[in-house]
């Protein structure tokens, strides 16, 4: 049994929303799929739960007047997986989510657990953030929209005000259109493990130059990064062999990897060039670039 | 909707499920899982707990046909879903398809892992899609069998997804 105090179970944001600003200390539970078994290692003890399961309207997928792709936070992994506009408009998200757990973990646990646990082997994160996404929070005062970049903390912290919850993730036009990607995912095991690394890659590819490039890393640092020196490296470059082999250099260089029983830190930056190259090569091949030479 | 749970005493809730084709009303303690009122209050002991943790995957069950591990999924949230355990598989004393794919490919060794795996291949066979060999080995890589080294079982669920593919084949128009 579970050390639980009391549950919540609103069945509209709305009511969720009230709850949370009459109880702040709830533990705001998701799919549960870490909650749970924190709880079952024996932290969390007496939480009270505050449950999203029930709000249907949170786990909406759908393609807004503008052209923003906007993915509700209780959208499990699966559904991410084989949402249609998800693979359509954002394949390297479905790429990502697919990488998470195994399937009876990705049936439930949801994209917005994910990301506010804070961890920072997150798999939807890096990609989210190499995407450009934005985050929907709201509690009963209001809501605010903040980029990926502001929204992590520190390691297992994230900045979510009193009663706020995430609502939905929010990819726009710019984010995503016209970009090939690619997210490696490298771990011990291919399915049910915890990256050593993530790296996600976007870009967009003009007359075989680089029109833009976005790359997110994860356990690279204490918080999902970006690599803002490569990216500005790439732009308006011509897509070489050495071009692809500068910008993986140049994206170890925000990272902060640590030493853990992983990996240690020198393989982490290792691992960070290796596959910075290779995800970059294959974002190109997919935007319609090639480096071939 | 508020379970409180006051000064130590075990907040509880009504739930109403139907577990293997039977409507169930229980009342339950907002502590357990979904795996605590299976197998230690409808006795539905073919659902095995292993890690307790969602790592094995022994304690599958499909939840309104999706597999789901039941040591990591409150009970309360199973109010109004339709959940199948492996007592729900064999109809009448008879072998599903799956379970006799599993039988003929020698799929089963000590056992404790075979539940979890025949619901989730039936959750594929059941999809009505087609999966290649490595989306069946991905679909079932939710699941630890420390006994045959899993080629078997990816052999038997390629065969009962074989085996349902030929009988829509034949079946008349």
């Amino acid at each position: 049994m579970f050390d639980i105090c009391e549950l919540h179970e609103p069945e509209t944001l709305q009511e969720a929303k009230r709850i949370f600003h009459d109880n702040p200390d709830l533990k705001v539970i998701a799919g549960g799929t870490d909650v749970l078994i924190r709880m079952q290692h024996g932290s969390l003890a007496g939480a009270g739960l505050l449950s999203l399961r029930n709000i249907r309207e949170l786990e909406e997928i759908r393609m807004l007047g503008d052209g923003t792709l906007s993915i509700g936070a209780m959208a499990s992994f699966t559904k991410i997986f084989q949402d249609d506009l998800v693979q359509k408009h954002v394949p390297v998200l479905s790429e990502a989510a697919v990488s998470m757990g195994g399937p009876q973990v990705r049936n439930v646990a949801t994209i917005g657990g994910n990301l506010c646990n804070g961890a920072v082997s997150a798999d939807s994160a890096s990609t989210l953030f190499a995407l450009d996404a934005l985050l929907k929070l709201e509690n009963l005062e209001g809501e605010r929209i903040i980029p990926m970049g502001d929204f992590y903390a520190g390691p297992g912290k994230v900045n979510l005000g009193p009663g706020e919850l995430l609502v939905s993730i929010l990819i726009p036009r710019e984010g995503y259109e016209g970009m090939g990607g690619r997210y490696i995912k490298y771990a011990m095991r291919k399915a049910m493990d915890i990256a050593t690394l993530g790296v996600a890659v976007v870009c967009k590819v003009r007359d075989n130059r680089f029109a833009e490039l976005r790359i997110g890393l994860g356990v690279a640092a204490p918080v999902p990064i970006r690599c803002f020196e490569a990216e500005a490296y790439a732009k308006g470059r011509e897509i070489t062999l050495e071009c692809v082999q500068e910008i993986a250099r140049l994206a170890v260089k925000p990272s902060r990897p640590r030493t853990s029983w992983r990996a240690s830190k020198d393989y982490r930056e290792h691992l960070i060039e290796v596959l910075a190259q290779r995800a970059v090569a294959e974002a190109v091949k997919r935007a319609g670039g090639c480096c071939a030479h | 909707m508020l379970t409180k749970n006051a000064a130590g005493v075990a907040a509880r809730k009504r739930l109403s499920m139907t577990v293997n084709g039977r409507a169930v009303e229980i009342e339950i303690d907002i502590r357990e899982s979904l795996l605590d009122v299976l197998r230690d209050r409808l006795q539905f002991t073919g659902v095995k707990q292993g890690c307790s943790v969602g790592e094995c995957g022994a304690c599958t069950v499909l939840l309104d046909g999706t597999p789901v591990n039941s040591c990591i999924y409150l009970a309360a949230w199973a109010h109004g879903k339709t959940v199948t355990t492996i007592e729900g598989i064999a109809q009448d004393g008879k072998l599903s398809p799956v379970q006799e794919a599993f039988v003929e490919e020698g799929a089963i060794q000590c056992g404790f892992c075979t539940p979890g795996l025949v619901l989730s291949t039936t959750a594929m066979v059941e999809s009505g899609h087609t999966y290649t060999h490595d989306e069946v080995r991905r679909e079932l890589s939710g699941h630890l069998c420390r006994c045959t080294g899993y080629q078997k079982i990816v052999e038997a669920a390629e065969r009962a997804l074989r085996d349902a593919e030929s009988a829509v084949d034949e079946s008349p128009v």
